[in-house]
Order: structure tokens, then C-alpha cells, then sequence
């Protein structure tokens, strides 16, 4: 093969890798342009204090009016929340895989993990109804026994929605945190057990803030795996656009646009678009953010 | 060094082909949507086209009709639409109905627009869409059940209690006269049309509360049979035993109270045409008289619907 041609295939491969990144990129401009287009009219029409900030939802009532509050709120308080119950759990089980259980005990989990993960989100949401709901339900009416002012929801809170989302940012946080405690050098574990330190405290004073910027990728991750979830929590949350309550009804952003964007129309439906630019723009955040996170790792090693 | 040329070359194709392929499917996706606009315009290309093929197909009856029939509409008609295109079409082959499913009010938008033949509401049009050249050809009534879990004793309920159960001033069915349990009230979700019906029919239009919104029927169906104390609303056509069907002001929901009128929460299923039946093109006319026809009156059937008398 002479120069001549081979200097054509590069320049063909070249333009070849040119065209599939740009069909990345602009995939995210058009996306980033059309949900911008979409989304914004309604915040002009209806204003923005009165969209984001209203509490009413009542989209097809004679004076209809669309206040997204309570599912912004809902969207915040949920993923937080299962952040909160799941980023300790995931942890542990992390460190379990790395230090604590022998070999075979961690070849049985982490398989697990990963199978955890591949667990499609509408298969949570059918054993959260199934399961999660009834049971909820029982404990919403001893809670609630007497009470003539709680709605009942037969379950359908956000309590479930929490403890599913919980379990499904598991496996992200558990999987990012395993491969960066692995990740951490043996020197550092060696110098801290030679200094008297016990196993334990060399795992938490030593591993773990070793791996942290690690850690905290899978966090943001898992983050956005709780904010962008839809299917499950459609599934177990109830739907009713209410204060985020543990024994409300609540409907998030994400379920906001499963449930109504069938059928809406006009306004209506451009509001549903601007419910979709708020998710937007929070998965935006989430993924600045862990620009930031990713960038400070780097620097530290 | 060849072959590492061939697979290069390989390689170099077989990633053309999937980056051609991600571009084919933005095309379509843009065709489509061009599609859509285009609508607007076919119409009164394919009506001409009709008025000539019902002239040469006159003598011959409705075996040589072609040309298409296009309807818009209510989501909840889909099953009753699709059946019925299906049917008039294994009848009529050279006829081709499509059938688009957009909600009633923009069904009939469609319709008064000349973007469709039929707009299909399951409501009664509106004084408005009358005056703007609708007509109502009622073609099957639909009955909204009230159902229950099928431990509840309750099987009765008064139109104004079902209606305070809604909106909140009712919350035990105890106050009913059924077990000390607290009521979960189980709707649709804004934009459905059987919440649109149950809520127009039943007068508590957008002054219902809640406890759950669900986004289908079967859901609906499925919460309410597994949570005790729960009421819900679905379609007469998919009650079945897994559910108690409330009577509502001690009328049982069934055909023959929704015929008789008696019961209350009942709603028409509307084909509306511009004009009367006999001034549209004769594909139209075909189909009215199919639906008319005891093969139509069969598909009616067959979904679950009343045949309006």
C-alpha cells in the first residue's frame, strides 16, 4: 500500500469519527433548542411567579391555573430524600464488597449489585404497587386512625415513591463507589494498619476519604437517576399534585409529563413542555456539577 | 497489510451505514411532522377525487368505492374507531380510514378546519360547534361504572353522595351506611375523558379531590381491586368481576338503564360530520351506513359500547 492511500483512509476515518460526534452534539442542541422553545411561551403566558410558584394545579378547570410548585417541591424533597436513605446503604455495601467480605461473599454480591441495576424501572414500579403500596396503606391507617382531615391514598405516597427510588440509585452509587475505594492506592491502607490503626478505622478515616471525589460521582449520579426516574414512581406514588408529605399523594416532574402529556392541549400542553424544561434544567445542574466534582478529583490525584 | 486495509474498509462502511442510519431517523421524524401540516391541504384534493369515484361507482354500490376517510378525535373512542375502520375496510378494500386519536375538542377543531371527514367526540358538541356547521350523528353511548373493592358492602350510592365523595365532604363509608373505612377516591388524571365525563356528568368539574391519578383505565381497574375502601371510575364496557359496580340512585349499570336513560352517568360517542350525513361525499355516506348496519352494530358490540336507539 502506497502513501497516497493511506493517507485517504486517514482522512476518511477522520471525517467518519467528525460525523459521529456531531451527531451527538447536535442531538444536545437540538434538544437543549427545542425544549428552550417549547418550554418558555407558557412562563410568558402564564407568568413565571404564577407557573413556578403557584401551588394550584387545575389545568383544565373553566379558570385553569397552573402552578407547578408542589411538583418542583415534590421532584426536590423525593430525590433528596432517597439520596439520603440510599447514599448510606450503597456505601456500606460498597465497603462490604472491597474490605469486609472474602472473596466468594463478594462474588456473590456484586453480581447481585448488577443485576440490580439491569432490573427494568417498570418491574420496581409492579412489586412497589404490589408490595410496597398495601403495606404502606396499613401503616397510613394506624398512623392516621381517627383522622378526619388526612385524604387516604391507599398507599400511594411519597413514602413508597422514596423507598423505590432509594433502592434504584443503588446499584449507581454502590458500583462508582466500589471501583474507586478498589481504586485507592495499597499504600495508604499499609501505612495506616502499620500504624496501629484498626481495620475499621483505616476504612473510614483512611479508604473512604481517599476515594471521596469517587464517591461523590456516584452520588451526583445517582442524583440523576432519582430526578429523572418516571416509570416506577408513576407506578407507586398516587399522581395527585400535593404538598410532599410522607403520607401524601405527590406527583413529580417526571410523572407530571408521563400522565398528561397523552392528552393535553394548548396551553395545557405547553405547560407540560415547561415542566420538561425544569427537569431540564435540573438534570443540567446535576450535570455541571458533576463536571465540578469529576474536574476536582482530577486535580487532587 | 491488505487485509487491514478490507477490514478498515469494513469498518469505515458499516460506520457510514449507522451514522446514514441516525440520520434516516431524523428525516423521518421531520417528514412526519411535515406530514401533519400537509393534512391541511389533502383534503380538498381527495374530495375532489371522491366526488368523481362516488359518480362512477353510483350504480355499482359500495363493493367499488376508493379513496380515504379520515377521522380525528377522542382518545377514548379508539377502540370503537379502529374497530370500525377495520371492518368497514375488509368490507370496502380500495377504502382506506385512518383514524387519529387527538381528544374530542381537537378532533372536532380538525373537523371544522377541513383537515378530517369525521370528528369524533365523546361528548355532546358543544352549542358553539353547532353553529359552526357540526352535526351530532350519536353513533354508540358509552357508561361510566362506579366501582368499589368487592369487600365493600356498600352497593348503592346516591348521585349526590358519589359527588361529595369526590370532592372531599365525604371520606368514610361509614357515613354511607358501610364499614368504619376511610374512602381512597381514585381518578383519572386532567385531560381524560372519561375524568372530563365523570366530573361533567356528576357536576364536581375541577372541584375533586384526588387521593390518587392514574393515567388508564386499567389502572384504575387494578387499584381499586386491590385496596380496601377504594372508589374509582372506568369505562361500563371493561367492569368486571374483580370490582363491585356501584348502583348509582339505586339504578344498576347496564345497558339497559344507560337505553332507558335511568342510569345517570352515561355519555354519547359522536362521529360529527360538517353538514348532514346526506350532503357529505359517498365514502362518508358508505361508512355511516355500514356503522348503521348490523355488521357495524356488531363492532359496537364488540367493544364493549351501547347502540343508541
Amino acid at each position: 500500500m502506497n502513501c497516497n492511500a493511506k493517507h485517504i483512509v486517514e482522512t476518511i476515518a477522520k471525517v467518519i469519527f467528525f460525523i459521529c460526534a456531531a451527531v451527538a452534539i447536535v442531538a444536545v442542541l437540538c434538544i437543549t433548542g427545542y425544549m428552550f422553545t417549547k418550554g418558555t411561551p407558557a412562563l410568558a403566558k402564564v407568568g413565571v411567579i404564577d407557573l413556578l410558584f403557584g401551588t394550584a394545579w387545575q389545568p383544565t378547570a373553566q379558570t385553569p391555573s397552573y402552578g407547578i410548585f408542589y411538583i418542583i417541591l415534590t421532584s426536590i424533597v423525593g430525590t433528596a430524600v432517597a439520596i439520603l436513605v440510599g447514599v448510606p446503604i450503597a456505601l456500606l455495601t460498597a465497603v462490604f464488597i472491597t474490605e469486609i467480605a472474602n472473596k466468594k461473599l463478594a462474588a456473590i454480591v456484586q453480581p447481585a449489585v448488577e443485576l440490580l441495576a439491569a432490573i427494568p424501572s417498570v418491574i420496581y414500579g409492579l412489586l412497589g404497587m404490589m408490595i410496597l403500596n398495601p403495606v404502606m396503606f396499613k401503616l397510613e391507617r394506624i398512623v392516621f386512625r381517627g383522622s378526619t382531615t388526612h385524604q387516604f391514598t391507599g398507599g400511594s405516597n411519597l413514602l413508597s415513591a422514596i423507598i423505590v427510588l432509594a433502592i434504584m440509585i443503588l446499584p449507581t452509587v454502590i458500583n462508582i463507589s466500589v471501583s474507586s475505594i478498589r481504586a485507592v492506592p495499597d499504600h495508604l491502607k499499609s501505612a495506616s494498619l502499620a500504624l496501629g490503626a484498626t481495620h475499621i478505622q483505616t476504612i473510614f478515616k483512611v479508604m473512604i476519604p481517599a476515594a471521596r471525589s469517587g464517591i461523590m460521582t456516584g452520588v451526583v449520579l445517582g442524583i440523576g437517576r432519582a430526578l429523572g426516574e418516571a416509570m416506577a414512581i408513576n407506578m407507586v406514588a398516587g399522581g395527585s399534585v400535593n404538598i410532599p408529605l410522607p403520607f401524601n399523594s405527590v406527583r413529580f416532574l417526571t410523572t407530571q409529563l408521563v400522565s398528561e402529556m397523552s392528552y393535553a392541549e394548548g396551553l395545557h400542553r405547553e405547560v407540560l413542555f415547561t415542566v420538561g424544561l425544569v427537569l431540564f434544567i435540573f438534570i443540567m445542574i446535576i450535570n455541571l456539577i458533576l463536571a465540578q466534582v469529576e474536574k476536582k478529583g482530577a486535580v487532587e490525584k | 497489510m491488505k487485509n487491514k486495509l478490507v477490514k478498515m474498509m469494513a469498518l469505515l462502511t458499516a460506520t457510514t451505514m449507522v451514522a446514514a442510519g441516525v440520520m434516516g431517523c431524523g428525516s423521518s421524524d421531520t417528514s412526519t411532522g411535515a406530514d401533519g401540516d400537509a393534512n391541511a391541504n389533502e383534503p380538498a384534493a381527495s374530495e375532489a377525487d371522491n366526488a368523481t369515484d362516488a359518480a362512477d361507482s353510483e350504480a355499482a354500490g359500495g363493493a367499488d368505492l376508493s379513496g380515504s376517510i379520515k377521522l380525528a378525535g377522542s382518545t377514548s373512542m379508539e377502540k370503537l374507531a379502529n374497530a370500525m375502520a377495520e371492518a368497514y375496510m375488509e368490507k370496502n378494500p380500495n377504502v382506506s380510514v385512518t383514524a387519529e386519536f387527538t381528544g374530542s375538542s381537537a378532533g372536532l377543531e380538525s373537523l371544522a378546519a377541513g383537515s378530517v371527514d369525521i370528528g369524533d367526540a365523546s361528548r355532546a358538541l358543544s352549542d358553539e360547534e353547532k353553529a359552526g356547521g357540526a352535526v351530532e350523528n350519536i353513533v354508540a353511548i358509552d357508561g361510566i361504572a362506579v366501582i368499589t373493592d368487592t369487600a365493600n358492602t356498600v352497593t348503592d350510592i346516591k348521585s349526590e353522595d358519589l359527588a361529595k365523595v369526590y370532592t372531599g365532604e365525604i371520606t368514610n363509608w361509614k357515613d354511607l351506611g358501610g364499614p368504619d373505612e376511610s374512602i381512597v377516591v381514585i381518578g383519572r388524571e386532567a385531560g381524560s375523558g372519561t375524568r372530563d365525563a365523570f366530573e361533567e356528568l356528576l357536576d364536581v368539574k375541577d372541584k375533586c379531590a384526588y387521593a390518587q391519578e392514574l393515567d388508564s383505565t386499567g389502572a384504575v381497574l387494578a387499584k381499586v381491586a386491590a385496596t380496601p375502601g377504594a372508589v374509582g371510575y372506568i369505562s361500563l364496557d371493561v367492569l368486571d368481576d374483580t370490582v363491585n359496580g356501584l348502583k348509582i340512585n339505586s339504578v344498576e349499570p347496564s345497558e339497559e338503564t344507560i337505553l332507558s336513560g335511568d342510569y345517570l352517568l352515561q355519555r354519547p360517542f359522536v362521529m360529527a360530520t360538517m353538514g348532514e350525513i346526506s350532503e357529505q361525499n359517498e365514502l362518508v355516506q358508505s361508512f355511516f351506513d355500514f356503522i348503521n348496519s348490523d355488521d357495524g352494530k356488531n363492532v359496537i358490540k364488540s367493544v364493549g359500547l351501547i347502540i343508541p336507539q
